[in-house]
């Protein structure tokens, strides 16, 4: 496993450990996590998870395009069915909050693994074009399906009690639900990132050829890298159903797709933090200024 | 009435010529990206929005200028043909040496702004354009009754489609294009300009889509976001035919519509994902497309 530093880095990095968190990053990180701490003590706290929800959805993204080079035209697919999943097993079987999020999760997996199988068949344009595709299947099945709500959603959804005991009714009790979700989830990406894993993906992306030469099942690692980003995509649909306690068909119409392309390239696709960036100036300017975000009102008419 | 397996014969060929008038359009816009894709190696995303824009156009020169439809068959797609060139020259000329996604990306954008622009003028309620006085009324064909216009759009469209099959394939502005796709170098050494090429042929490809919006205008409401959901299906289309040949993406746009319409027929509830399964099956048997070639 040495040839995984391949990667062109400059000898004197390789010589320290090439996978060890450096110290901005862990500034990074220790900033965020303190300002999304202290944050909702001075913000509407709704909002501030609104923003932590597409924080994690536009990295989930980002794992794709800027890491496996992957431009999915399509997570909205994903993120969307988490939602719907989640809202029904919390309106409908009365589970718990962690038990929806995880079958949305799981939901969006499943779909990522039968939608990135087919869409990895074909490179660039096409995966794109592939996936927008199958996104646009995926919103005609949440349309029509019966338990969806077709046009109305599923509304009303009730948050439910963590592990069964702790009461989230509160804006502030489920604020700590999502940060803790969240943070997983963006700590979760930037350890694949940071992997041997991760590694091979940046060698596939610069040049496919030549890392099926060097011996790597490329399919392999872009269809993991495809689920991963499916399932924290859901992740982040399925915690924004709760949030919201609604799940609707805007979740899944395909301006959801070109509003996380949007988030991850305002904040630089190949960068790690910086679709934190772009999600958070996107959702800001909806929440500010409804007509200036081209997304989100391109309801069918 | 007779009935065909046990279904009315009105509503089968009633939906086979709904089938036929989608698989039109579908026709047309894939032909579009098909021939933009061939010589500029990015997928126009703006094609929805342009289709739209063909329609506005069209409902403009009419409500404005009192200009009316055959008028607007001919002055649409050069008004918004030329709009597609001004925009390939400044913009998407210098992606040319970028990987492919960044065209994309751009003509995504393109057509968010686009879109955005005619929904903040003119709303999504829609608006009507009435179908030419000489269309109007319907043929009793004995086995259905034909509205004279929709016709009229299956006929247009073979016509324009097999007219960009002839231009492409067989005289020689159509060789100089092929052979600019499948070698813009050499072709710029033996003297052809190749940019002015690539820039008409964005400028065509554009013209082609403002045509079909034309053609949409009195059968649809127009409004902005009439090509949004078109051009996803489009994208499907184009997936299963490939973008190899011309032909290749005529037939299969109107093969797809054709198939809509009878799934509407037998299976109504499948009729919207029917594409995108047949997109599904197409990928797992042969990922290169019914009529692609290997990349």
């Amino acid at each position: 496993m040495s040839d995984h530093t391949m990667t062109g880095r400059p000898a004197a990095q390789r010589a320290t450990r090439p996978l060890a968190i450096p110290p901005l990053h862990l500034a990074i990180f220790a900033g965020l996590l303190a300002f999304f701490a202290v944050a909702p003590f001075f913000l509407y706290p709704v909002f501030l998870m609104k923003v932590m929800c597409f924080v994690l959805f536009a990295c989930a993204f980002n794992l794709l395009l800027g890491y496996g080079g992957l431009l999915s035209f399509g997570h909205a697919a994903f993120f969307g069915s988490a939602s719907y999943v989640s809202a029904h097993a919390a309106k409908v079987w009365g589970l718990s909050p962690e038990l929806c999020v995880l079958m949305g999760s799981g939901t969006a997996a499943l779909l990522g693994l039968v939608i990135g199988s087919l869409a990895i068949r074909r490179q660039g344009i096409y995966f794109a074009m592939v996936t927008l595709a199958f996104a646009q299947m995926v919103y005609f099945i949440s349309l029509q399906a019966p338990f969806t709500g077709g046009e109305d959603g599923i509304q009303a959804v009730p948050r439910n009690r963590l592990f069964g005991i702790i009461n989230l009714s509160s804006d502030m009790a489920l604020y700590g639900f999502v940060f803790v979700i969240v943070f997983a989830g963006l700590f979760l990406i930037y350890r694949v990132i940071h992997s041997p894993f991760g590694q091979v993906l940046k060698a596939i992306r610069e040049n496919e050829a030549r890392s099926v030469s060097l011996g790597y099942q490329v399919n392999r690692y872009k269809l993991a890298v495809f689920v991963i980003s499916a399932t924290l995509a859901g992740t982040a649909g399925a915690t924004k159903a709760l949030v919201f306690q609604l799940a609707s068909l805007t979740d899944v119409h395909w301006a959801m797709s070109g509003e996380v392309v949007l988030m991850a390239l305002l904040g630089g696709m190949h960068t790690v933090f910086g679709p934190i960036v772009g999600a958070a100036i996107i959702v800001t300017m909806q929440t500010i200024s409804p007509a200036s975000a081209p997304g989100l009102q391109c309801c069918r008419a | 009435m007779f009935e065909i397996f046990g279904i009315p014969a009105a509503a089968l060929f009633g939906q086979l010529l709904l089938g036929l008038i989608n698989g039109s359009f579908y026709a047309l816009l894939s032909l579009g990206l098909a021939v933009i894709f061939g010589l500029l190696n990015i997928i126009n995303f703006a094609h929805g929005a342009q289709y739209m824009m063909g329609a506005f156009v069209a409902w403009m020169l009419l409500s404005y200028l009192g200009i009316n439809y055959w008028w607007a068959l001919i002055l649409v797609p050069l008004i918004v043909g030329a709009f597609g060139i001004v925009i390939e020259r400044r913009m998407i000329s210098r992606l040319y040496q970028l990987d492919h996604l960044y065209g994309l990306l751009l003509t995504f954008g393109l057509a968010l702004i686009i879109q955005g622009l005619f929904r903040n003028q003119y709303g999504v309620s829609g608006l009507p354009y009435s179908i030419p006085p000489q269309l109007q009324g319907g043929t009793n064909l004995g086995f259905m009754f034909l509205p004279n216009y929709r016709g009229w759009v299956v006929f247009a469209s073979l016509v324009v489609c097999f007219g960009t099959w002839f231009l492409i394939e067989k005289t020689r502005l159509g060789a100089y294009l092929r052979a600019a796709t499948e070698n813009p170098a050499m072709v710029g050494a033996f003297g052809i300009n190749v940019p002015r090429l690539i820039t008409l042929t964005y400028g065509f490809g554009v013209g082609l889509a403002a045509l079909a919006g034309v053609l949409a205008a009195p059968i649809y409401s127009v409004n902005p976001n009439m090509g949004a959901d078109l051009i996803i299906v489009v994208f499907a289309v184009v997936v299963i035919g490939g973008m190899g040949s011309i032909m290749g993406a005529i037939l299969t746009g109107f093969g797809l519509g054709i198939i809509e319409g009878l799934t509407r027929v037998f299976y109504p509830e499948a009729s919207a994902v029917v594409i995108f399964v047949i997109m599904a099956i197409v990928l797992m048997v042969k990922p290169t497309g019914l009529f692609g070639r290997a990349t």
